[in-house]
């Protein structure tokens, strides 16, 4: 079921791409008019969410598959094939096989979602996604009595992945959810950005996207997806356990050990970009807090 | 022989001829910087780059001896040039660390303390400092044998800054083991020398 959760932000809010100071001083016209009202303010502090560009959400990448470097995904990527492209779903459903990418499409109703972006390394972006809600995908194929974790496993094509051929992490990326976590209506598969087909450097042509847990949570070219009982290992835990957690939740908070949580800065901002502080789960605290009440999120990082 | 040709062509190379062509990094890192040319993040760009090319300087200082010794190589001439550009591209580094990246004073002290990969960065960085301060003539006549001496912080200012990289890195990546590596074994050359050296 699409449009469960609405955003506060809408398709008018994306485009155009060029007209983003042009709203600005609007906004700041009309506020200085007195035309927006107490509820207007609240809500303009949310319309103060200016997605990205195209070339920030596209050229500055974490996909180490392709290579560490931000730009790499941008430069090797596109020799992943994504036509065609099938999705196994097994484990705890009942449903269980190959989904291809035309059947996912066919079944799923297209939405989109401006979110926040929130990298473990303590920059993000807003991005524009669009793509349907995860529960629809795993209703599809039917999540069966005892399922307690959702498994993710991204593509291993040592063929078209230049960055699999050093263990920078232990190939192939898997990643993992709990089925409420899941089964969230903020939780989303997307398979494009501002209306475009997802670019390969950005997960193409399926990826998770979980806005209130570090970016590395939201795993790319997904190739399977699996309902277990036990929680699932997840790469980065693997490589570094006392540094990532399974829960991952953005929390200003909790530090990293190596670096600060508590502030961040937004891509695109150029040499003198300022910091800014982090959101509780990125900003959408209202709606997850819930998910982990009673858990200690420092012990569950 | 080519040896002889080197050592003719470093005679004429004037050192600040290499220093000039050395800074010549800084400006254009700056204008990339400033024109998209070092990504859409550049902050973090312009500090590794920074950083990166400070330790490649450690690495060429480290470099000079060796040759000599091992090749006949003479570019000892050079090697106070290498020590002084890597000095100088640590405190570019730290400059755009703490003024463009970190932005509070607090945060930069908190970060010195509490992150270990800052801390033996900043400890590489407080090491050179008497050996920047040092860099003339005149503290070379001066301090004879303590100057000798004192300069052998080199040694742990390269390993520091070699562990730095590799400990600031996500996963497991090549290229800052790469450096640490290059910069031990340029160490592990000096080891026989230096047990002779204390054991006389």
């Amino acid at each position: 079921m699409a449009h469960r959760w609405k955003n506060t932000l809408t398709r008018a809010d994306v485009t155009p791409l060029s007209a983003y100071m042009n709203r600005r001083q609007i906004m700041a016209g009309a506020m200085g008019l007195g035309l927006i009202g107490a509820a207007g303010m609240a809500r303009s502090q949310e319309a103060e969410l200016e997605p990205n560009s195209w070339e920030d959400i596209t050229q500055y990448n974490n996909f180490y598959e392709f290579g560490t470097g931000k730009s790499d995904p941008a430069r090797n990527a596109h020799t992943l094939t994504t036509e065609p492209w099938t999705v196994v779903i097994d484990g705890l459903v009942d449903n269980p096989g190959d989904y291809s990418m035309d059947q996912i499409m066919e079944a799923m109703t297209i939405e989109e979602r401006i979110y926040r972006f929130r990298c473990v390394e303590a920059w993000s972006m807003v991005i524009p996604w669009n793509g349907f809600e995860l529960a629809d995908l795993l209703n599809l194929a039917g999540v069966q009595e005892g399922a307690k974790y959702v498994a993710f496993e991204t593509a291993l094509r040592p063929d078209e992945m230049p960055g699999v051929r050093f263990p920078t992490l232990d190939w192939p990326y898997v990643e993992g959810l709990r089925l409420d976590e899941a089964m969230h209506p903020l939780t989303m598969m997307a398979t494009g950005i501002y209306g475009k087909t997802i670019p390969n450097q950005n997960g193409a042509p399926i990826r998770l996207v979980v806005p209130w847990k570090y970016g590395f949570k939201s795993i790319k070219s997904i190739v399977r997806i699996t309902l277990t009982e036990d929680e699932p290992p997840t790469s980065w835990n693997q490589a570094n356990g006392r540094e990532y957690g399974f829960y991952s939740n953005v929390n200003p908070e909790v530090d990293h050990p190596r670096w600060s949580q508590a502030s961040e800065r937004l891509v695109g901002g150029g040499l003198f970009a300022k910091r800014q502080p982090t959101l509780m789960f990125n900003g959408y605290e209202e709606e997850v807090a819930s998910l982990y009440d009673g858990m200690d999120l420092r012990a569950n990082y | 022989m080519l040896v002889d040709r080197i050592n003719q062509v470093a005679r004429k190379v004037p050192t600040w001829a290499v220093y000039i062509v050395y800074l010549i990094p800084v400006p254009v890192l700056l204008y990339m910087a400033q024109t998209g040319g070092l990504g859409r993040e550049p902050i973090n760009a312009l500090e590794r780059e920074l950083g990166e090319i400070a330790l490649q300087l450690v690495i060429i200082g480290l470099c000079i001896s060796p040759l000599r010794r091992f090749f006949g190589v003479n570019l000892i001439k050079f090697r106070r040039t290498a020590g002084v550009l890597a000095f100088t591209y640590v405190a570019l580094h730290m400059l755009v660390w703490a003024v463009l990246d970190v932005q509070s004073i607090d945060r930069v002290v908190a970060d010195i303390i509490k992150r270990p990969y800052i801390t033996i960065g900043m400890a590489a960085f407080i090491l050179m400092v008497p050996l920047a301060l040092t860099s003339n003539n005149r503290s070379v006549r001066w301090l004879g044998a303590v100057w000798r001496r004192l300069h052998l912080l080199t040694y742990p200012v390269a390993i520091l800054s070699g562990v730095h990289f590799v400990w600031l890195s996500k996963g497991f990546q090549l290229e800052p083991l790469v450096y640490l590596t290059v910069i031990l074994a340029l160490l592990a050359l000096r080891v026989p020398t230096l047990v002779r050296k204390v054991a006389a």
